[in-house]
């Protein structure tokens, strides 16, 4: 490593402590923020040397982070930005402070991919979803298929790793008609884990024709874009791999959506050589994600905490929670987004017969949603009233980002 | 109306739906269910030829390339203008709005309407994303505005449309006036489910379809309170 990206290092990892420290955050961004001050390059200098996996998407990208981090830990140290700060500060904060290590498995945010790309020279990429998502300052999901597909085609030598089942994610790993035949495009290796959400993938990106589903297949109307097989898909709780065997997957997170997310790992590790008989026992010492399934005793009520940011992983929540009192918590501050309308993209309908309780910021906006969705519904204005409200016994939280925080904070930043 | 049943038609999901527009038509069904009136939504995607004999079209926002297509489609088929010509209402948002224009600029280039209002549209120097308020035009008897906008756009007004609102609050057609109306026809920058803020406007899209001039009154503790809260919200940003 160059000298000043030594220094830059140090510096960095001096700064995530000191910030640490003083209890302004868990460092995971100003440490990789200064040290970048320092050694622009210093993203590239830290990859150097290291057999990387870069995860990105919509939603699950933490989760499958952390699952796929594990799965790799067969083979020796990873190096992980395990906080979901996952820009490229998060990511050189990440690797200044793990030190050496011979692996490295980094979230990242789907607008940084490209740049990650060029600056870490992966190993491997896992494409997991791409739905709508803060539009009131994300780019739209079209837009940011195209981004994808543009940088994959630079880099051939990476392996990527995507979703069969979201004909976004397809397009985006499949090269352009016309691009440059004496250039190999990445190879592929497909995963299903479901997709529940459809809203975003009626129209062809390649050709603007109808797209047809049946069952688990799509395929377009116009033009040959459709599902490709599988390799990795979920059946049970288990996954088949390539071979055909198939693989109990005991986790201690819920969902069907973990399922795949946990197939996405094993299809992330199998890339570095892992056999998914070796890593699958590994997955199952994932327990919570920067907070996310987390479970708090509080006042004799076992509260569970589930994150949801879009339409695409409200429906995920839904699916997750158990029948037992739900409180939902929306804000609109400047990391959620500043628009509910997205509120009536949710069809809240599954939580009719539980006891439903609404708060945060943006209260009213949900309460305005769940009335026309006939789901009936009491408003308090703090997570503690939301507590004395339900009897002993569950509560399952579902919050948008800043929501899911503040009740975080009131819960001891609990992981 | 047209049949027994209120028709209101969800016109092209798959194009123009960019954030909550669903929740437009979930409303107006909801609130005319709730006077008793028996209601039918039909969503018509793109690729389906579009009923002529409905009650209430919605036409939602959409990006660029949906929403250039959509207008192209919306054109070929033709129905939509034989509604309007029938006495259906219109009920245009963001996108929606501007296709039922003269033209409007999408990827850069100039597209042709459905030339049902007189206005034009073209690009604005910024983007206009934020709350979005106005003092509704008098005739209507309506509330203010209240709604939240995000387009790159800007809309002229010719003399056969009336602007919608003056603007209190952020950007609308160009600073001053926001969306238009005639006769029937209705649009806005409140994008996304802009009837939830706006349950009155909901109310007369309703009464213009059924010809019902008293409808029974509802209750809307919810939107009212959203309505408060959104209102406190600018008028704190402005301070």
């Amino acid at each position: 490593m160059p000298l000043r990206a030594k220094v830059a290092s140090s510096v960095s990892r001096t700064a995530a402590a000191l910030s640490r420290a003083a209890g302004r955050g868990d460092g995971s961004v100003i440490g990789g923020w200064i040290g970048l001050k320092i050694d622009p390059d210093l993203l590239a200098h830290l990859a150097a040397g290291r057999a990387i996996a870069l995860i990105s998407g919509t939603n699950g990208k933490t989760t499958t982070t952390r699952l796929a981090a594990a799965a790799v830990g067969v083979l020796g140290k990873v190096a992980t930005n395990s906080f979901g700060a996952n820009m490229p500060t998060g990511h050189t904060s990440a690797l200044a402070k793990a030190g050496s290590t011979p692996y490295a498995v980094l979230e990242v945010d789907e607008h940084y991919l490209a740049q990650v790309l060029e600056a870490t020279e992966p190993h491997v990429v896992a494409l997991l979803n791409l739905s709508r998502d803060q539009l009131d300052r994300a780019k739209e999901v079209a837009m940011m298929a195209q981004l994808w597909r543009a940088a994959l085609v630079r880099h051939q030598d990476v392996r990527v790793v995507a979703n069969a089942d979201d004909p976004m994610v397809v397009w985006a790993a499949t090269p352009p008609p016309n691009h440059d035949h004496r250039i190999n495009p990445p190879q592929v290796t497909w995963f299903s884990a479901g997709q529940r959400w459809h809203e975003d993938s009626w129209v062809c990106p390649e050709c603007g024709s109808t797209i047809q589903r049946s069952g688990e297949q799509w395929w377009c109307t116009g033009c040959p874009l459709r599902r490709p097989d599988p390799q990795w898909t979920v059946e049970d709780d288990g996954v088949l791999d390539p071979t055909g065997a198939w693989h109990k997957v005991s986790l201690q997170l819920p969902g069907k959506v973990n399922v795949g997310n946990a197939a996405t790992a094993l299809a992330v590790a199998a890339e570095f050589g892992v056999r998914p008989v070796d890593a699958v026992s590994r997955l199952s010492s994932v327990t919570s994600v920067a907070g996310r399934y987390a479970q708090v005793e509080k006042d004799g009520r076992l509260v569970r905490l589930l994150l949801a940011k879009n339409p695409a992983s409200w429906l995920e929540a839904f699916d997750m929670a158990d029948l037992a009192p739900t409180l939902l918590s929306i804000n609109a501050r400047d990391p959620d987004g500043l628009d509910t309308s997205w509120l009536f993209d949710v069809d809240f309908a599954p939580l009719r017969g539980r006891q439903v309780l609404i708060t945060g910021d943006r209260a009213y906006d949900l309460a305005v949603r769940l009335d026309v969705n006939d789901v009936p519904f009491q408003h308090v204005r703090s997570f503690n009233e939301a507590i004395r409200a339900v009897p002993p016994g569950r509560l399952e939280v579902i919050a948008n980002y800043t929501a899911f925080q503040d009740i975080r904070a009131e819960l001891d930043r609990v992981n | 109306m047209s049949t027994e049943s209120l028709r209101i038609v969800w016109v092209y999901p798959d194009l123009l739906s960019t954030y909550g527009d669903r929740g437009n038509a979930l409303i107006l069904a909801r609130r005319a269910r709730q006077r008793g009136l028996p209601v039918e939504v039909l969503e018509v995607r793109s690729d389906q030829r579009l009923p002529a004999t409905a009650d209430i079209y919605l036409v939602g926002g959409g990006e660029d390339g949906p929403q250039a297509l959509g207008a192209q489609r919306l054109i070929a088929d033709g129905s939509l203008h034989r509604a309007v010509a029938q006495g259906s209402v219109v009920f245009g948002v963001c996108a929606g709005y501007q296709l039922l224009g003269n033209s409007f600029f999408a990827k850069g280039t100039k597209c042709a309407g459905l030339e049902l209002l007189d206005i034009t549209s073209d690009r604005g120097e910024t983007r206009a994303v934020g709350e979005l308020t106005g003092d509704i035009d008098a005739r209507l008897g309506l509330p203010p505005l209240s709604g939240f906008e995000n387009h790159g756009g800007r809309t002229h007004l010719g003399p056969s449309v009336s602007p919608l609102a003056r603007v209190t609050a952020g950007v609308g057609n160009d600073g001053a006036s926001e969306g238009a109306w005639r006769g029937k026809l209705l649009g806005t920058y409140s994008h996304g489910p802009a009837l939830a803020r706006n349950p009155a406007l909901a109310d007369l899209l309703l009464r213009w379809a059924t010809g019902i001039h008293q409808l029974p009154p509802l209750d809307d503790t919810w939107p009212d309170r959203l309505r408060s809260e959104r209102r406190a919200a600018v008028a704190a940003a402005r301070a």
